[in-house]
């Protein structure tokens, strides 16, 4: 395999969040025309002036990307859609930077919309995909929270990984949350709040799982001479990766795609770990987190224990992670929760936090995992991003 | 270790009875077909074609060489890599069977499955896989103990895939015959609380009757299945207290179709057999699905016991063949039917049994024990078609493989 080639002319700017609401009576549609809206306040551009458009959902069918370029007006001569919702931010990114690079697009607006209505998140479960449906979801209807409990179960039997490690990620996100305004999540959690929370699906309890709901994300892909034009903050991209269905000889998932390529990753970014401001990781579950800082390098596996306790996971911490509090914390809005940890990274190495900033950040890890479709996490990806000009 | 299952308490008659919710029913074709080996109580999974390679969930390509699938029988080992005792869903036939345990096992037939655990199986057992049909009639994995373990069969989480005897309540059709009178007595052992035995003619003696009904558990009750009048009083005697509906009813007259046969026997047959299992059906049906999940003695089987030459036709009994066959399609109607509300409807399939009306057929044919032994095992397993004895094997087997052959043999 190849050196990747370096992403050069491509520059990432105007990170929007629509503020989540628990419950929403609106369409996915709706959410996607309010990122849109936002991210036009932002850049000052409108539907004639986005040639390319990226677009991941879960909530928004019948339709798919085409649908949603007709019923937001656009006319994007480069278009996709990207259906793995944790994995769905940094697909985004990879594609449209490519067709900005080789001129396909000169102004994509990569959005992720989802709504969250009431009894919706029954149904998309229930018709969530073929394996889901024939063998996963009809063995107790546990959903994500029982598919995640076997992982969490065999991974802190396999690496001793306790209880309390898995609770200090959390608390960590949660006091990064409260200074986020945007976050659902609004009081601080202690870790005996974390430890005596009701069980959900053992060993998973209550403040191990996300809260789904209803919001929107975008980011702008473009080259630096329009973002300069537009008088817009931009980062470049270091190094990106992306594998699908990785160790699929495992009995239960320990480990993720990352584990595949983080070498390449960290080569092509001429970097590593250690020089990272920020890490916006995928966080439906702690377990995930944990898998994901193992296996993109900052420890082994057996070492997690000492490496979390031995790290400060909040904003002024020796391993700044999820800064505004992530999905544990601020809420995952659908596909949307797989575009955060991208908008939220870009945003603390371009100095516009919704929250607190990371000193001097000037580096950010941002990885995805996305779509349980039988029984783990199946899309996996990664970008290293760094400031390329604050305006 | 599990807890005996408790004798029911009497139930409140102002409350409202739990709703008979099912599991999530959307399935795939290939998860469809998987249930038809389920319905036979066969642990398959699919193989491919050309590498052989056994693979899981359901697919319709070999995820190895990209061939062409068949499900084929497995070794039934496994062992438990990872569990979870789930407490939330919001499903809401789970949600009222909260805490539900399931786990990930890697099968000795190599894939990794997800899979409903019995109360006795830890993480790291090694299990007994069994391939089962939920209450919606879809395919369910759950594993075993390996090894038999005290009460096994009383297991809450195994019994929503059973329609087990103990402490149901249980109507038998007809125990004026000698199978009539097994069944209730294998029932009874079985650990039914009450078997209620029909009889067509309760002012007429029969061969048994003082010693069956002073049996205890047994009560006896006019039950005529040709008298839609009868069916009709009885079920609204009975209707909310039945769990368990036993057809035992058949006429059999030797005959062909143009040579030997008579269309007075024809009828008599198609009036016991097809319609008396209609006029059961429309009984009972309904108010047995409103209690399909009321506690540890819910409603939960309408079973038939027919002859297995309705699949075939058989020279020599056309009649008694083609009163199988129309009751086979009317199973297969009210099957569907009672997915929706968590019924499961069972057919016990029986080769020639033992009687007066067989004597024209040489041997092996099936005793009234035999035929026992299937009922309990079909209840005790769920399990939708069940063989008693070796001519209804054979002839199911050659069925399944070829039914056009099968057709002809059994009507030279």
């Amino acid at each position: 395999m190849g050196l990747q080639s370096p992403y050069e002319g491509v520059a990432i700017c105007a990170p929007t969040t629509v503020p989540y609401v628990r419950f929403s009576p609106e369409s996915a549609h709706w959410w996607a025309g309010a990122a849109l809206q936002s991210l036009a306040q932002t850049t000052g551009l409108g539907p004639a002036d986005i040639d390319g458009f990226c677009f991941a959902s879960f909530s928004a069918a019948p339709d798919t990307v085409v649908g949603m370029v007709q019923h937001l007006g656009l006319s994007p001569r480069w278009m996709d859609h990207i259906p793995t919702g944790g994995a769905s931010g940094i697909m985004a990114l990879r594609r449209a930077a490519r067709a900005v690079q080789c001129g396909d697009a000169e102004v994509v607006a990569c959005v992720a919309a989802d709504t969250n209505q009431i009894d919706s998140y029954r149904q998309t479960l229930a018709g969530f995909s073929r394996f889901s449906q024939d063998a996963t979801y009809p063995y107790g209807f546990g959903g994500p929270n029982a598919t995640f409990a076997l992982i969490t179960d065999n991974f802190m039997r396999q690496f001793g990984v306790t209880r309390e490690a898995f609770g200090k990620l959390c608390v960590a996100q949660r006091q990064n949350a409260l200074s986020n305004p945007l976050a659902l999540m609004k009081r601080p959690l202690t870790l005996d709040q974390y430890m005596s929370a009701r069980p959900i699906s053992d060993p998973v309890h209550l403040f191990d799982c996300v809260m789904p709901c209803a919001g929107g994300e975008a980011f702008l892909v473009t080259t630096p001479e329009k973002a300069e034009e537009l008088g817009l903050s931009s980062a470049r991209i270091l190094a990106t990766i992306e594998r699908h269905n990785a160790f699929a000889e495992d009995s239960v998932q320990f480990r993720g795609g990352w584990e595949r390529d983080r070498d390449a990753l960290w080569h092509r970014a001429g970097c590593g770990p250690e020089h990272m401001h920020c890490v916006q990781v995928y966080d439906d579950y702690p377990v995930i987190v944990a898998m994901q800082l193992a296996d993109l390098g900052f420890c082994a596996k057996p070492d997690l224990p000492d490496f979390i306790a031995g790290n400060d996971f909040t904003i002024s911490g020796s391993l700044p992670l999820n800064t505004n509090g992530g999905q544990l914390s601020a809420g995952q809005a659908g596909a949307a929760g797989g575009f955060q940890n991208l908008t939220e990274g870009l945003r603390q190495i371009l100095r516009c936090p919704l929250g607190d900033r990371v000193q001097g950040a000037e580096r950010a890890l941002v990885s995805g995992f996305g779509l349980v479709n039988y029984d783990r996490g199946v899309c996996t990806g990664a970008a290293v991003l760094e400031r390329q000009a604050l305006r | 270790m599990t807890k005996p299952l408790p004798t029911p308490k009497r139930k409140d008659p102002l409350g409202r009875s739990t709703l008979g919710h099912v599991p999530p029913g959307l399935r795939s074709r290939a998860a469809t077909e998987m249930a038809t080996y389920a319905a036979q109580g066969r642990f398959v999974l699919q193989s491919c074609d050309r590498c052989r390679s056994v693979t899981y969930p359901p697919r319709d390509r070999c995820p190895t060489c990209w061939g062409t699938l068949t499900w084929v029988d497995q070794d039934s080992g496994a062992r438990v890599e990872a569990v979870t005792t789930i407490r939330h869903s919001t499903d809401n036939f789970f949600r009222n069977h909260m805490p539900w345990r399931i786990g990930t096992v890697r099968l000795d037939a190599g894939p990794v499955a997800i899979v409903h655990l019995h109360g006795d199986v830890q993480q790291g057992d090694r299990v007994r896989m069994t391939l089962r049909l939920d209450r919606g009639g879809n395919p369910a994995l759950l594993a075993m103990p390996k090894e038999e373990t005290p009460n096994m069969q009383d297991d809450p989480q195994l019994r929503c895939f059973t329609a087990h005897p103990k402490h149901r309540r249980i109507l038998v059709t007809d125990g004026r015959s000698a199978i009539g009178q097994a069944i209730a007595r294998a029932l009874l052992k079985a650990g039914a609380q009450t078997v209620f035995l029909g009889d067509a003619d309760p002012l007429m003696r029969y061969p048994g009757k003082a010693e069956i009904e002073a049996q205890e558990g047994i009560e006896p009750v006019s039950l005529n299945l040709t008298d839609s009048g009868s069916v009709q009083e009885l079920a609204a005697q009975l209707g909310g207290r039945v769990d368990i509906v036993i057809n035992t009813a058949c006429f059999v007259r030797p005959g062909g179709v143009a040579f030997g046969a008579k269309l007075s026997d024809l009828q008599a047959g198609f009036d016991l057999g097809v319609l008396g299992l209609v006029r059961l059906a429309q009984g009972f049906a309904p108010a047995m699905s409103a209690r399909s999940d009321d506690g540890v003695n819910s409603a939960a089987a309408f079973l038939d016991i027919l002859p297995v030459s309705g699949l075939s036709g058989q020279s020599g009994y056309a009649g008694a063949a083609a009163s199988a066959a129309a009751r086979l399609s009317l199973l297969s109607g009210l099957r569907g039917e009672m997915q929706q509300t968590g019924i499961r409807v069972l057919s016990v399939l029986t080769g020639p049994v033992d009687d007066d009306w067989h004597q024209e057929l040489p041997q092996p044919k099936v005793a009234p024990g035999q035929l026992a032994r299937a009922v309990v095992h079909a209840l005790t397993e769920g399990q939708e078609f069940t063989c008693a004895g070796d001519v209804a094997k054979d002839l199911f087997a050659r069925w399944q493989a070829n039914p056009l052959l099968t057709m002809r043999e059994e009507n030279r």
